[in-house]
C-alpha cells in the first residue's frame, strides 16, 4: 500500500481535533475531585459546609450523599460507594461548580475526618502477603514449568542468577484523563471521554448507571494518548457523570497532572530473578524467570512480566513464575506492553550477562538458542522472523566492528559502547463488527467504533478498506471514535489494526458484490466473531532486535544515547509512515524507562511522591537523538486478512535492555534497577 | 486558588505602597501561580512588578551590568553585551526552564523562585518550609535531589535558580527597596539564607521588599556554567557549577591561578559559594591536580543525606572537570 | 481533630475587565483575576486549540505566542494580560485556511501522533525559528556570545520545553529544520527582515 498521510493531520495541526472536554455545550458546569490524605483507612466525616458556602458552587459529593451505583470488576470506579479509603489519593468527595476556579477551590475547603492507619506500601520479596494468582493479564497461567529447571540450572556451565527491578511507571499521555458527561431529558447518558474503546467504556457506563447500553453513547474521535492508561473507563466518567446528575447540568471533569498519579493506572513495579544456564557453546539449558509485583486492596491486577520468556528462547528445562503482593496503593494497569516491558529488560540483560559470561557475540547467542516452535506451547510459530532482525539490524547499525571488551573506547571523559536485545509482542485479534457502505457519490463509508488514540487507526483503516473495495483511499471514509458504530475492541494489546481491520476488510468484501446491482447508498456488514473462533492454534507473535549506542560521562554520570536502532518483524505494514513513528514512539518511551522514568513512592504517607511533569521525567526533545526503525519483509498467510502484526507495543519491549546492555559495553557496569540516572551511574562508577 | 485582588503597579513607588502583608508580588508568575494554583502561595492580593520600568539592562563604563529585575530571562541571555562579558551567567539562564518560562520569567522573580521539594509542593504533607512546625518529610523520605551542604534538621531543600549560583559566584548584589523607603543593595551572599531553625524564609528580604535590579560587577575571566540532570533540558540541577578563573600567564600554559570563582547549584538552600576550594586554588598551579583537590576540599564538609551522597563524587568531579575544561579552552 | 464541619469565610471571587486581541480579534472579557490565559481561551473563548497538560509550566502544550512571544498560557494569569496580543494554533496559519509553514513541514513529517501536545508544538516551534533568526542563543549554542545556528542539536534544545509523549520527537525535529529552510527561502524571496513569525 502506498504511504498515506495521516488523514485527520489537517485537524490536528490547525486545533480543530476535539478532544473530551472540548465539546461545547451549553450550561456546563466544572468538577473537582477531593483525595484522600490518608493511606487507609475510614471516612469518619465530610464537612461541606465551607465548599457550599462559597458563592457558584452546586453540590458536593461524597460517601455521605452519592447516589448508589452498580459495582462493576473493577472496583476503582465504585466511586464514592464506601467509607473505605484503600490508597492515598483515592477520590473520596467532588465538588461541581460554576467555574474551574470556584470547582478548585471548593475542593480544597471539602474537610474530610478519618480513622487512619499506616499503610502498607513497600514491595520487597520479604512481604508476608506474597501469594500466586491464579492467572495474570489477560489470562495466562501464573506459573509455568518443563523438566528440572533447578538440577539443570546447578548443573549448567555458564551460569547467570541475576535480580533486575523495574520502578513504578505512569502512562502520562498527554491530554489528561477526561469526561464531558451530557444527560438528556429522557435519562440518557452521552460522554465525551477520552478513552481506547468507545463500546467497552459504553457497556461499563451504562452497567455502573443502570442503563440499556443504547441509553449511553460515548463520543471520542480524537483522543490524547493512553498508552493503555485508557484501556478501561477511570474514575473522572464516574465522577463527571454522577456530577452532571447531581448538578442537572452537563459537567466537565478533567483529572490534573497530579491526579493522574493516583486514577490512572501505572506499570507496576517489578524485582525479577532470572536464571539462565547454557552449554559451554552458550545453548541454554535451562531458564528461571520468576517476578514478583504489587497490585491493590481493590483489585488485583497481575501483570504477564515473565509471559515474554514463555516464547522467547529454546531450552529443555523451564520454569516462569509471577507472585503479587496487594498493597495500600493505586491500582496498576495497562502500560505499553505491560509484561513484556518489564520482562524484556530483565530477560534481554540477562542474556547480555550470559553472553558476556560465555564469551559469545550476544546476537550469536540469541541465534543459537532460537526455537523451532514455540519453546512452552510447542505451537509452531505463524512466522518467526527474530534472527532476520538482528542480523539486519546489525549491519545497519554497524555491529560488526564492536569489539565486545566493556570498557574499551573512550572520547575524551566519555565511555562509548554499544547493545543489543530483542523485542517480542503477541499478534492478538479479537471480533469486532463493521459496515460498509457505498453512498450515491461513489465513496465509501466504513463504520466501527475503533478509536484513534494517535496510532494512526483512522489512516490504517482507510488503507485497509481502500484496498478491500479496489478504491482510492480518497474515496473512503472511515467514521470510528463513536460508540454508536458497530461494536469494535479496544485499542490494546497492539491489536486494534487487526482486529477491526479484518472487521472492515469482511464488510467491504460483502459489500463488493452488492455494488453490481448498481443500487446506492448499499450497506454491508460483518461480524468476525465466528471467524477468529475458528482460526487454528498457532504461536502469533512479532518479533525484533533493538540497537543502542551510549556515551557515558565518567565525571557526572550523565548518559546520552546518540542512537537507536529498531529493526522488526511485524507481518505486513498497513501505512508506513504512521508505522515507522509508532516504532519510534515506542523506542522514545523505552529511552524514558531506561534512563529517567521513576514514581517513587513516598513510604511515610502511601502516594506516589513523582506527580508532575517536572519531577516525573519524560524524556524530552533533547534527549532524544537518532533513532530510527526498520522492519523486515514478512509475509504471514495465519493472521488476518491484511497480513500484519501490531505494531503499537513492540517499539518499547528491548529498548530499554538494549540501552542497558550498551551502559555496560561502555563501562563494565551492569546496572540492573531502572532507572539508569546519574546518581545510580556514580555510584557504581 | 484562593481569590485575590490584582493590580498593577507602574512605579517601584506604587507597587511599595500597594504591597501589605496579605499581598505577594508578581512578576512573570512562572513559579507563583504555579505555587497559587497547588494551594501553596495563598496571597490576598498580587502586585503585578513586571510592567516597571526596571527592564533594561545597562552596561556600566567598568564592564559590569545593572540588570533590571523585570528584564525577562530570555532577554538577559540574548542581551549581546552580557553574552559577551558574563557568558557563565548567560549559560546558566539558558539551562534554565524552557524557552517558553524564559520568555515569562523576570530577573527578579527567578531570584525568589521557591524550592521544588515534593513535600513542600504538596499541601496535604508536612513542611516546615510551608508550615513552620508541622515537621520535614524529605530528611527521612525521599531526598535524592536535596541538600548535602548546609541543611538543618528543620529542611534540607535546595534553591532551584541556575541564575543565581551564576550570580554568585560573580559577586553580584541586588538593589533592594523597602517599605521604609530608598534602596540598599544586598550582595548575593547575604541575600539567601541557610535555613536553619526557620526554613519559611528563603532570603533576607523583608516583607514589601522589592528586588528592582541585580548589580553584576565586570568579569573578564573566562567562565563557564556546567549543569547535571536527569534528562538532556528542562529538568533541575542535580548539581550545577558556575565557574570563573583567572590565570596568571594564560589558562592554557598550566600558569598559577591568580583568582577564581566557584558557586554549586542543587546542593543547599541557597547558591552555595565554594569558597573553600577557591582558597586552596588561589595561589596554585592551574593543573587539573589542583582543581581536584581544591573540589575536593569543598566537598569534605558536605554531609549528604542517606541518598543524596552521589551529590559528593558529582559535585567534586563536576568542579574539576569545569576549571580543566576552562583552561583547555 | 477539628469537627469536619468548620465552615471559613471564604473570600468571594474577584472579577476584572481586561481586553485582549486573539487571533486579530478584538475581545472584551470579564475575567476571575484567578482565571489563566489558557482557560479564558478554552473555556471563555471557546478556542480549545491550545491544550491543558499540566497546567504548571512543565509540558508545553497550552503554549501560544503572547505579544509575540512563546510562552505557556497555563502560567499567564489573563488579569495580568491585560490589553494582550495572543496568537493560537487557530492562528497560525492566517485568515485564509491557508498553513503556515511549520504546520506543514509537520504534516510532511508526521510529527506528531494523538496530537494533543501539537498545537503547543507549533507555536513553539514557530516561535524558536524567530528566536533563531534574531540570533538568541541556546544552551546548546557552543559559544553563547557568537550567532547560534540552527541546526539539530539546537532544534532539539529549543524544543524541550514541549513534552510529547507518543514520542514524535525525530519527526518534530525534522520538521522544524524543514520549516526553517522553507521560512528562510520564503523571506529571502519577499525580501523581510526576520521577525517573530517566520
Amino acid at each position: 500500500m502506498r504511504p498515506l498521510e495521516r488523514i485527520e493531520g489537517r485537524e490536528k495541526v490547525t486545533g480543530r481535533a476535539r478532544y473530551a472536554v472540548e465539546y461545547p455545550v451549553e450550561g456546563v458546569a466544572y468538577a473537582a475531585a477531593v483525595q484522600a490524605t490518608v493511606g487507609r483507612g475510614e471516612i469518619v466525616a465530610v464537612g461541606t459546609a465551607a465548599a457550599l458556602a462559597l458563592p457558584g458552587v452546586l453540590a458536593v459529593l461524597s460517601c455521605e450523599n452519592a447516589p448508589e451505583v452498580n459495582a462493576v470488576d473493577d472496583g476503582e470506579l465504585a466511586l464514592f460507594q464506601s467509607r473505605r479509603v484503600s490508597y492515598r489519593g483515592q477520590f473520596v468527595a467532588a465538588v461541581v461548580a460554576e467555574t474551574l476556579e470556584t470547582a478548585r477551590e471548593a475542593a480544597r475547603l471539602v474537610r474530610v475526618d478519618y480513622v487512619s492507619e499506616p499503610p502498607d506500601v513497600r514491595l520487597h520479596p520479604g512481604h508476608p502477603g506474597i501469594y500466586k494468582p491464579d492467572r495474570v493479564n489477560p489470562v495466562f497461567p501464573a506459573d509455568t514449568e518443563r523438566g528440572d529447571p533447578e538440577g539443570a540450572f546447578a548443573a549448567s556451565a555458564v551460569r547467570v542468577d541475576a535480580t533486575y527491578t523495574t520502578p513504578a511507571e505512569h502512562n502520562n499521555p498527554m491530554e489528561p484523563h477526561a469526561t464531558l458527561a451530557v444527560w438528556d431529558g429522557d435519562g440518557g447518558l452521552t460522554l465525551y471521554d477520552s478513552n481506547q474503546g468507545p463500546s467497552l467504556v459504553r457497556d461499563t457506563a451504562a452497567e455502573i448507571f443502570g442503563l440499556g447500553p443504547d441509553r449511553v453513547r460515548i463520543v471520542s474521535p480524537h483522543v490524547g494518548g493512553g498508552f493503555g492508561s485508557k484501556g478501561t473507563p477511570r474514575p473522572n466518567l464516574v465522577l463527571a457523570a454522577m456530577a452532571a446528575r447531581a448538578a442537572g447540568r452537563p459537567v466537565k471533569f478533567a483529572q490534573t497532572r497530579q491526579q493522574m498519579y493516583s486514577a490512572t493506572g501505572y506499570r507496576t513495579p517489578t524485582i525479577q530473578r532470572v536464571r539462565l544456564g547454557a552449554d559451554a557453546d552458550g545453548r541454554l539449558t535451562a531458564i528461571v524467570h520468576e517476578a514478583l509485583e504489587q497490585s491493590s486492596t481493590v483489585r488485583e491486577f497481575a501483570e504477564q512480566t515473565t509471559t515474554p520468556t514463555r516464547v522467547m528462547y529454546q531450552a529443555p528445562h523451564r520454569r516462569t513464575a509471577h507472585r503479587l503482593a496487594r498493597l495500600d496503593v493505586p491500582t496498576p494497569s495497562w502500560m505499553r506492553a505491560p509484561g513484556e516491558t518489564p520482562g524484556m529488560f530483565a530477560l534481554e540483560s540477562a542474556m547480555d550477562e550470559l553472553a558476556v559470561a560465555a564469551g559469545i557475540d550476544p546476537i550469536e547467542l540469541r541465534i543459537r538458542n532460537e526455537p523451532d516452535a514455540a519453546p512452552e506451547s510447542g505451537l509452531a510459530f505463524s512466522s518467526r522472523n527474530l534472527v532476520t532482525c538482528l542480523r539486519q539490524g546489525a549491519d545497519r547499525f554497524g555491529w560488526a566492528g564492536r569489539d565486545p571488551a566493556p570498557a574499551a573506547r573512550r572520547e575524551g571523559r566519555k565511555l562509548i559502547g554499544m547493545g543489543v536485545a530483542s523485542a517480542t509482542y503477541p499478534a492478538y485479534r479479537l471480533p469486532n463488527r463493521a459496515t460498509a457502505r457505498a453512498e450515491v457519490d461513489g465513496t465509501f463509508t466504513v463504520r466501527i467504533a475503533a478509536v484513534d488514540i494517535g496510532t494512526g487507526a483512522r489512516t490504517a483503516l482507510t488503507l485497509i478498506a481502500a484496498e478491500a473495495l479496489k478504491a482510492e483511499p480518497e474515496r473512503v471514509t472511515v467514521e470510528l471514535g463513536d460508540s454508536d458504530l458497530p461494536r469494535a475492541s479496544v485499542a490494546g494489546g497492539s491489536g486494534g489494526t487487526a482486529g477491526w481491520g479484518t472487521a472492515v476488510v469482511r464488510a467491504c468484501e460483502a459489500l463488493l458484490p452488492m455494488l453490481e446491482e448498481d443500487r446506492r447508498p448499499v450497506e454491508a456488514s460483518a461480524d468476525t466473531t465466528a471467524e477468529i473462533e475458528a482460526q487454528e492454534e498457532l504461536a502469533r507473535h512479532a518479533f525484533g532486535a533493538q540497537f543502542a549506542e551510549v556515551e557515558v560521562d565518567v565525571d557526572t554520570g550523565e548518559i546520552r544515547v546518540p542512537r537507536m536502532l529498531g529493526v522488526f518483524a511485524v507481518g505486513r505494514v498497513i501505512n508506513a509512515v504512521t508505522a515507522r513513528s509508532q516504532f519510534i514512539g515506542g523506542m522514545t518511551m523505552g529511552l524514558g524507562m531506561a534512563l529517567m522514568e521513576e514514581s517513587v513512592m513516598d513510604e511515610e504517607f502511601g502516594d506516589y511522591l513523582t506527580r508532575d511533569l517536572a519531577q516525573y521525567h519524560l524524556p524530552a526533545c533533547a534527549d532524544v537523538r537518532d533513532i530510527d526503525a526498520f522492519w523486515v519483509d514478512e509475509h504471514d498467510p495465519h493472521l488476518n486478512p491484511m497480513g500484519s502484526k501490531g505494531i503499537g507495543e513492540i517499539g518499547i519491549v528491548g529498548a530499554a535492555a538494549a540501552v542497558a546492555n550498551a551502559v555496560h559495553h561502555a563501562t563494565g557496569l551492569r546496572i540492573r534497577d531502572l532507572p539508569i540516572t546519574p546518581a545510580r551511574m556514580l555510584t557504581a562508577l | 486558588m484562593r481569590p485575590f485582588a490584582y493590580e498593577r503597579a507602574g512605579t517601584a513607588e506604587e507597587a511599595l505602597a500597594k504591597h501589605d502583608d496579605d499581598a505577594l508580588y508578581l512578576g512573570g508568575g512562572t513559579n507563583l501561580v504555579d505555587l497559587m494554583r497547588l494551594g501553596v502561595a495563598t496571597p490576598a492580593r498580587l502586585v503585578d512588578v513586571a510592567h516597571l520600568p526596571c527592564d533594561r539592562i545597562e552596561r556600566g563604563a567598568d564592564g559590569g551590568l545593572v540588570i533590571g529585575a523585570a528584564v525577562r530571562n530570555s532577554d538577559l541571555a540574548a542581551d549581546p553585551a552580557a553574552r559577551r562579558s558574563h557568558p557563565l551567567l548567560v549559560e546558566a539562564v539558558l539551562t534554565g526552564a524552557s524557552g517558553q518560562i524564559r520568555n515569562q520569567a523576570t530577573v527578579g522573580g527567578n531570584l525568589l523562585q521557591r524550592t521544588r521539594c515534593s513535600y513542600f509542593q504538596d499541601i496535604t504533607k508536612p513542611c516546615n518550609k510551608r508550615e513552620p512546625g508541622s515537621g520535614c518529610p524529605a530528611r527521612e523520605g525521599e531526598h535524592h535531589n536535596h541538600a548535602i551542604f548546609g541543611h538543618s534538621a528543620a529542611c534540607v531543600a535546595t534553591h532551584p535558580s541556575d541564575m543565581a549560583v551564576a550570580l554568585a559566584a560573580l559577586d553580584a548584589s541586588v538593589r533592594v527597596r523597602g517599605r521604609g523607603g530608598g534602596e540598599r543593595a544586598v550582595p548575593l551572599g547575604e541575600l539567601y539564607r541557610r535555613p536553619g531553625e526557620d526554613p519559611s524564609r528563603d532570603t533576607a528580604l523583608e516583607p514589601g521588599d522589592l528586588i528592582t535590579a541585580v548589580e553584576v560587577p565586570p568579569l573578564g575571566l573566562p567562565s563557564r556554567y556546567r549543569k547535571v540532570r536527569e534528562r538532556a533540558s528542562f529538568a533541575f540541577a542535580l548539581v550545577s557549577v558556575a565557574v570563573a578563573l583567572d590565570v596568571e600567564g594564560g589558562a592554557a600554559g598550566g600558569g598559577t591561578v591568580r583568582d577564581c570563582r566557584i558557586a554549586l547549584g542543587g546542593v543547599a538552600h541557597l547558591p552555595w559559594r565554594a569558597h573553600r576550594a577557591e582558597a586552596v586554588l588561589r595561589g596554585a598551579p592551574a593543573t587539573a591536580e589542583s582543581f581536584l583537590r581544591a573540589a575536593e576540599a569543598e566537598l569534605e564538609a558536605a554531609e549528604p543525606l542517606r541518598d543524596n551522597r552521589y551529590k559528593v563524587p558529582l559535585a567534586t568531579n563536576l568542579i574539576a572537570r569545569t576549571l580543566t575544561e576552562l583552561t583547555e579552552r | 481533630m477539628d469537627s469536619a464541619d468548620t465552615a471559613g469565610a471564604a473570600p468571594p471571587p474577584v472579577r476584572a475587565e481586561i481586553t485582549l486581541t486573539v487571533n486579530g480579534t478584538g475581545h472584551r472579557l470579564g475575567v476571575d483575576t484567578r482565571t489563566s490565559l489558557l482557560d479564558v481561551l478554552r473555556e471563555e473563548l471557546g478556542l480549545t486549540g491550545s491544550k491543558k497538560g499540566c497546567d504548571h509550566g512543565q509540558c508545553g502544550a497550552c503554549t501560544v505566542l503572547l505579544d509575540g512571544r512563546r510562552v505557556n498560557a497555563c502560567l499567564a494569569l489573563a488579569v495580568a494580560h491585560d490589553g494582550a496580543d495572543v496568537v493560537t494554533v487557530e492562528g497560525l496559519g492566517g485568515g485564509d485556511g491557508g498553513l503556515s509553514p511549520v504546520q506543514e513541514a509537520f504534516l510532511e513529517c508526521d510529527a506528531f501522533q494523538c496530537g494533543y501536545c501539537t498545537p503547543g508544538q507549533l507555536c513553539s516551534a514557530t516561535a524558536v525559528l524567530g528566536e533563531a533568526a534574531r540570533g538568541w542563543p541556546s544552551a546548546a549554542t557552543p559559544d553563547v556570545a557568537d550567532e547560534p545556528r540552527l541546526d539539530d542539536a539546537e532544534i532539539r534544545e529549543r524544543m524541550s520545553g514541549n513534552l510529547c509523549r507518543c514520542g514524535a520527537y525525530v519527526n518534530i525535529v525534522a520538521a522544524v529544520r524543514g520549516a526553517a529552510v522553507r521560512g528562510a527561502a520564503v523571506r529571502e524571496a519577499a525580501g523581510t527582515e526576520p521577525g517573530i513569525l517566520p
